[in-house]
């Protein structure tokens, strides 16, 4: 059964079954929630909060809509409340992040080189960069473009998550894009 | 020649409507240098942002998170219960999933029992329920196992469309198990107990396997007769589904 259909609605209202539903969707939730955040404390706090959120609006969830897409709306509005009440920390939570080691290298999307230390230097500065850009978005430009860059959802689905027309979803995902352009351009670039 | 607009580039390469015909992008992209040296500096930095590492969770990290929110669950549920208007909510969805079950087998007994409906699902509606909802999924079930069973076990297999099947049907089937068990019906969650294991199995599979571990599977699926157990079972549930709604005309009689 897909977890969207009719019987798991009914049945997902008690905690065995909807437990069913936790462990299945965790991991993405938790996905979303770091990318939003870039911290994973932050992250895991959101996951806790989108589940407990989805448990209590179980009742709003209608039958025909996908369980997956309907959690991903709540965990982007957890997202969203959550980074508004760390606003003014955020900027440190965010730099906080992984621990360089076990970081993948932003460099080897583009063209040319081997790892030389000039490169490798280039590849810290670059993700320091990409996160820095990260934070510079607003709030709404920052779960618009994660949306659609991340987790491929279309304008339409982004407008109706984050409760805006699909113009303005749109232009959203225009800003953020600008921006991490003009953030990574002298490094990014053809 | 126009040329494409940043807005543009951008929705070209999310492969979204808006802007120019995407075919016509296409071609002028072919054309213009200029176009095409702007696009490639935007995907550039859209695949360096992609590589951001993110860190990872295993396949137990859902269970975790369970444990974590369980407890909150309950007070949840227990505060939820003090108010009057949340239980007059529950009160309506319950009736509203019951009606929907009852109105399957018709009659008059709904109108005797629509007071019963209270803030939960009794468990006969939740039952019925099942009994609905299983059919769907054992028939499901029975031809992802009759199509294990007429494979080739010849070279190597591709199971992957098999295996993507199966995945779905392990999370549903897990659900129905645990379900059939709070219902009392022992001999169902036995039967969609044994039919996870093979589930299981072929969705840990990965997209092709050797001839030797599908003569495995299919021996695992023949000796322990769970096709055959999987149609009996899906059987029962019709009948059962029948006889409610027998009961019922008896009544309406």
């Amino acid at each position: 059964m897909e977890a969207n259909d009719g019987a798991a609605q009914v049945l997902a209202r008690d905690q065995e079954s909807f437990r069913v539903l936790v462990e299945q969707h965790s991991r993405a939730v938790f996905r979303l929630a770091f990318r939003m955040t870039g911290n994973e404390h932050d992250a895991e706090d959101i996951v806790q909060e989108t589940f407990l959120r989805a448990y209590r609006a179980l009742d709003q969830f209608e039958a025909r809509a996908n369980f997956g897409t309907w959690l991903h709306r709540v965990a982007i509005n957890c997202a969203l409340d959550h980074l508004r009440r760390i606003k003014r920390r955020e900027q440190e939570l965010y730099l906080e992040r992984v621990p360089q080691e076990e970081e993948g290298d932003p460099l080897s999307s583009l063209p040319s080189g081997g790892p030389t230390p000039e490169r490798l230097l280039l590849s810290v500065e670059l993700k320091k960069k990409i996160e820095g850009a990260m934070l510079e978005l607003t709030h709404r430009e920052r779960a618009a473009f994660v949306m659609r860059h991340f987790d491929g959802c279309s304008i339409d689905e982004i407008g109706k998550a984050l409760g805006m027309h699909g113009n303005a979803a749109k232009n959203a995902v225009f800003r953020a894009v600008q921006k991490l352009r003009e953030a990574l351009h002298p490094m990014v670039n053809s | 020649m126009r040329h494409l607009t940043q807005d543009e580039l951008v929705l070209f390469y999310y492969r979204e409507r808006g802007g120019m015909d995407r075919q016509q992008a296409e071609e002028h992209l072919q054309a213009c240098d200029l176009c095409r040296q702007e696009f490639a500096s935007l995907a550039q930095a859209l695949e360096a942002v992609a590589s951001l590492p993110l860190p990872e969770r295993d396949e137990n990290y859902g269970r975790e998170v369970w444990t974590r929110i369980r407890p909150r669950l309950a007070d949840k549920i227990e505060r939820r219960w003090n108010f009057i208007l949340p239980l007059r909510t529950w009160a309506l969805a319950g009736s509203v999933a019951v009606l929907l079950v009852v109105a399957f087998w018709g009659g008059r007994v709904w109108q005797q029992r629509q007071t019963m409906v209270a803030a939960s699902i009794p468990a006969p509606a939740r039952e019925r329920i099942l009994m609905v909802a299983v059919g769907d999924h054992l028939e499901r079930a029975q031809m992802l196992l009759v199509e294990v069973m007429h494979q080739d076990a010849g070279g190597q297999v591709d199971v992957s469309q098999t295996r993507q099947l199966a995945e779905d049907l392990v999370q549903s089937n897990r659900l129905y198990r645990q379900t059939a068990l709070r219902a009392g019906d022992a001999g169902m969650a036995n039967v969609l107990d044994e039919l996870e294991r093979v589930l299981l199995h072929i969705s840990h599979s990965p997209n092709e396997i050797s001839g030797d571990d599908l003569k495995s599977l299919q021996h695992q699926i023949a000796s322990q007769g769970i096709l055959f157990k999987v149609r009996v079972v899906e059987l029962e549930a019709q009948e059962k589904q029948k006889s409610a709604g027998s009961h019922r005309h008896g009544t309406a009689l």
